[in-house]
């Protein structure tokens, strides 16, 4: 009749063991908190007295996994960015002139003289003079193009190369933009990292989002402007060759030029060749110093190929300015002295202190390969992340003591049986949220609240079954046998149903939702381990022991 | 004594008026609708895009003085509202402002924050801002796509699942109640104009399953009753299930709202909203498990030969044991 085997005993006791423990370490949170900075930090830089006394605070042999707490909990910045991959298209084309013009340059007999034209951010426009040179002008163009292997494994060229009147123009091909954006994003992703990390923040979240967005969490941090400044839009560097200067921003710059204001004289404009002679890809070290007359200032360093075409360029332009740019404004313009050779330099302009730190920093993290557009940012200050803990913590506690009271009083005995598996369903959707390192939100406490509502529905759907029972059948051990048998199919339709809801949440929601839809799914399965399992080896090991003639439930 | 919130053996007669029944949640589910159509939900920034603004002060909040300060930005629709809680300490003041979505600019722009920040700071010295939240308008018009896909999913899904595990008529029986009852939240929603954001969506879903959790109950008793009583009518039938679930009806609805409403009145002004939705939606998915998803049945009538050992009869379930 009522028999469980000793082994399911085991199991199920184990089960729970196990839950309980991994759920610990979330009693003493701060504790562990600082115990796991200390193991993290004797990791990174070794051992010091003072780690290792903050370490001794937790025993090494208790798991020390802990429950995340969200952003809304524990108060920091989120923001969700767009990648302009387009943006890495008008580079690599416009990166892409030079070479054609040295690939024609040879024929100029057949293909005549070779002109930039305006072209759009997406295609290069080059003008021939004799059209009749055009096939022999595609051809040797065409040759620039290398293979790509596209996604669907077909191998194409990476440029499209075609004709239209006199001029040739040239496109990335499909199957390289998608390969660029990948690489792109990539790029993006571990650059926003680098900088985040260099700052030193605890568990930040860096997650790309569908195909194109980045979405960035970092706890602790005072505001989202505050994480965009880290983040930078883009600090790209540049340095170009000077044509002009003038203070008219409008001014026609001329074909294959652009008009970049200044940064610090305001109302002048530079106009500068748009083919940038060396980019801040191309820099491997940037330090904050300080010039000859002591003012704030940069330091940098080429890798070798840069220091080269920086030094040839030097070396054939001494007398002639060029710009330093930095996302599309001109910092300074220095005339050329000298031939640079060792491929170092300084940047001078009129920074503080901290100014030059930011720009070293931004300088040697890499520049990010496109612009960030920023589609959501949310502050969460801490003050409110601890007032909606404390405020979920005082409702939680009242919400479990008004279930308990209100359980104990309608069911007797059994409800005590159903408040200690309700106990122990709460450890275990702690100890699981532990485990897979899942993140608490508002929300999500609010989800645990209605597990501790809902989960003792199971229980419920079995006692009164077992009522039901009791009035027909032959005994109590009997009774309480059918009660579980017969409730079952309900629970179990019952709770799937509610799953369905809580996994497709999980797949759509995010954020918060999704920290939501995590403790409702967890506490269904807990809920339902519990009711059939735990609360059922309860009644049957009271049974066993009092063997009543009578029960009342 | 054992505290009970339904005496035993109720013998209640459900149905004895269920057209009546049929008709009030019928005209709620209109008024819901023309509500909607109205007024409209009051939409937070998550699904119409702009920013919003929580801020805290020792001094009381003075509405007037707050939108003086921001007139001169020129921000266009500015919503300032005090925020009151009693979980609030004696010197926290706490407000609210809104700014729509600034015209033409896909993302947001630090400058209008720090615009406002300051302009706060000019009319209250010690005033803190908790939270600044913006979302740009395209997310937000995919954020309310998601959210309308996510509903429709959840209840697709749980339409094909009841109807593996029943009849047709139970799939539809239940879907009624569940639109009901998404209908019916929304109403509230537009008729109070209580904030609507992503995490009312979540309320929904937790609707839409606490509301089947209910039905599917009742359901399951219907088919196991549909087999004992062969000779009996489909109403008295209906009858006699819902009355034996009645007293775990309650049992369940009390706790989950005991617990719910724990978190209402305590659990702080940011997720008032949320809960409210669910203490809703378990009051509305309780009535409507009985008088629409049981209706529907009794409107559509269910096969009533279930002696044929199919899958989908009885406790296919009841082969699994502790």
């Amino acid at each position: 009749m009522l028999q469980i085997d000793l082994w399911k005993r085991l199991l199920i006791w184990t089960t729970v063991a196990v839950g309980l423990v991994l759920a610990l370490p979330n009693l003493f949170y701060p504790r562990v908190e600082q115990y796991n900075d200390a193991m993290a930090a004797i990791e990174l830089t070794g051992e010091t007295p003072e780690l290792l006394e903050q370490s001794g605070d937790w025993p090494s042999f208790l798991p020390s996994g802990l429950v995340n707490l969200g952003l809304d909990l524990r108060g920091g910045a989120h923001l969700l960015a767009e990648v302009q991959v387009e943006d890495v298209y008008a580079a690599r084309l416009e990166a892409l002139w030079p070479e054609v013009r040295d690939v024609l340059r040879p024929e100029r007999d057949t293909v005549g003289t070779i002109r930039l034209q305006p072209s759009a951010a997406n295609e290069l426009r080059v003008r021939i003079s004799e059209p009749d040179g055009m096939a022999r002008a595609l051809e040797l163009v065409r040759g620039l193009s290398q293979p790509v292997v596209s996604l669907t494994g077909a191998l194409s060229n990476d440029l499209e190369v075609r004709a239209d009147g006199s001029d040739i123009v040239v496109t990335l091909s499909e199957a390289e933009q998608l390969a660029t954006d990948e690489r792109t994003m990539m790029q993006s992703l571990e650059i926003i990292r680098r900088r985040i990390d260099e700052v030193g923040t605890r568990e930040p979240t860096i997650q790309r989002q569908g195909s194109d967005r980045i979405l960035i969490q970092v706890p602790g941090i005072g505001s989202a402007a505050e994480l965009k400044e880290i983040i930078g839009t883009t600090a790209q560097l540049t340095f170009q060759p000077v044509v002009g200067r003038g203070t008219d921003a409008a001014a026609s710059p001329g074909v294959g030029n652009e008009i970049l204001p200044s940064l610090d004289e305001g109302g002048v404009f530079y106009t500068l060749e748009q083919v940038p002679v060396v980019t801040g890809e191309e820099l491997v070290d940037a330090q904050p110093s300080f010039d000859q007359n002591g003012r704030p200032a940069v330091n940098f360093r080429f890798n070798p190929a840069g220091a080269r075409k920086f030094g040839d360029y030097t070396a054939a332009n001494i007398g002639n300015p060029f710009a330093i740019v930095l996302d599309n404004e001109v910092i300074s313009a220095p005339v050329i002295q000298s031939h640079i050779p060792g491929g170092s330099g300084i940047i001078t302009g009129n920074f503080t202190v901290e100014e030059s730190t930011q720009l070293a920093v931004l300088l040697r993290a890499g520049a990010l390969p496109a612009g960030l557009e920023f589609l959501e940012e949310r502050t969460i200050g801490p003050e409110l992340g601890q007032d909606s803990i404390e405020a979920g913590r005082i409702a939680t506690i009242i919400a479990f003591v008004a279930v308990l009271v209100f359980m104990g009083l309608s069911y007797g005995l059994f409800g005590l049986f159903a408040n200690v598996a309700l106990i122990i369903n709460i450890g275990l959707i702690f100890g699981l949220l532990s485990l897979i390192g899942a993140t608490l939100t508002l929300p999500g406490i609010a989800g645990i609240v209605l597990t501790v509502g809902m989960a003792v529905d199971a229980n419920v759907l079995i006692f009164e079954r077992i009522r039901e029972e009791l009035k027909t059948a032959k005994g109590p051990a009997r009774a309480i046998e059918l009660g579980y048998e017969k409730a079952l199919s309900a629970i179990l339709d019952a709770n799937i149903t509610t799953f369905i809801t809580a996994v497709i949440l999980f797949v759509m929601g995010s954020g918060p939702v999704r920290g939501f839809a995590i403790t409702l799914g967890l506490g269904i399965m807990t809920s339902v381990f519990t009711a059939i399992f735990v609360t059922r080896l309860l009644i049957v090991m009271w049974f066993e022991r009092r063997r009543p003639k009578t029960i009342e439930v | 004594m054992r505290l009970r919130l339904v005496k035993q053996n109720t013998n209640f007669d459900f149905f004895s008026r269920w057209k009546l029944w049929f008709g009030i949640s019928g005209v709620l589910v209109v008024l819901a609708f023309v509500s909607f159509l109205l007024q409209g939900l009051n939409y937070g920034i998550d699904f119409r895009g702009g920013t919003t603004i929580r801020t805290e002060s020792t001094q009381p909040v003075d509405v007037g003085a707050y939108r003086d300060a921001l007139t001169p930005l020129a921000l266009g629709d500015v919503v300032i509202s005090e925020v009151f809680d009693p979980t609030f300490g004696p010197d926290q003041n706490v407000a609210m402002i809104r700014i729509q979505a600034q015209e033409g600019q896909e993302a947001v722009t630090p400058e209008v924050i720090r615009a406002v920040e300051a302009a706060m700071v000019a009319v209250v010295p010690d005033i803190q801002f908790v939270s600044v939240e913006s979302v740009g308008p395209k997310v937000s018009g995919e954020l309310i796509q998601t959210a309308a896909i996510a509903v429709l999913l959840a209840i697709g899904a749980v339409l094909i699942y009841i109807w593996l595990r029943f009849e047709w008529q139970f799939a539809l029986g239940a879907v009624a109640a569940l639109v009901h009852d998404v209908i019916l939240t929304i109403g509230i929603f537009s008729e109070l104009q209580i904030k609507f954001d992503l995490a009312i969506i979540a309320a929904l879903l937790t609707i839409v399953g606490y509301s089947l959790n209910d039905t599917v109950v009742v359901f399951d008793r219907v088919r196991e009753n549909l087999i004992k009583y062969k000779k009996k009518d489909l109403k008295e039938v209906l009858n006699i299930s819902i009355n034996e679930t009645l007293s775990r009806t309650f049992m369940t609805s009390a706790t989950t709202l005991l617990a719910l409403i724990a978190l209402f009145v305590l659990g702080g002004d940011v997720i008032r909203g949320f809960v409210f939705a669910m203490i809703w939606g378990v009051i509305v998915g309780t009535y409507s498990s009985i008088f629409v998803a049981s209706a529907i049945l009794l409107w559509l009538g269910v096969k009533r030969d279930w002696t044929k050992p199919t899958d989908t009869t009885g406790n296919q379930f009841s082969g699994v044991d502790a």
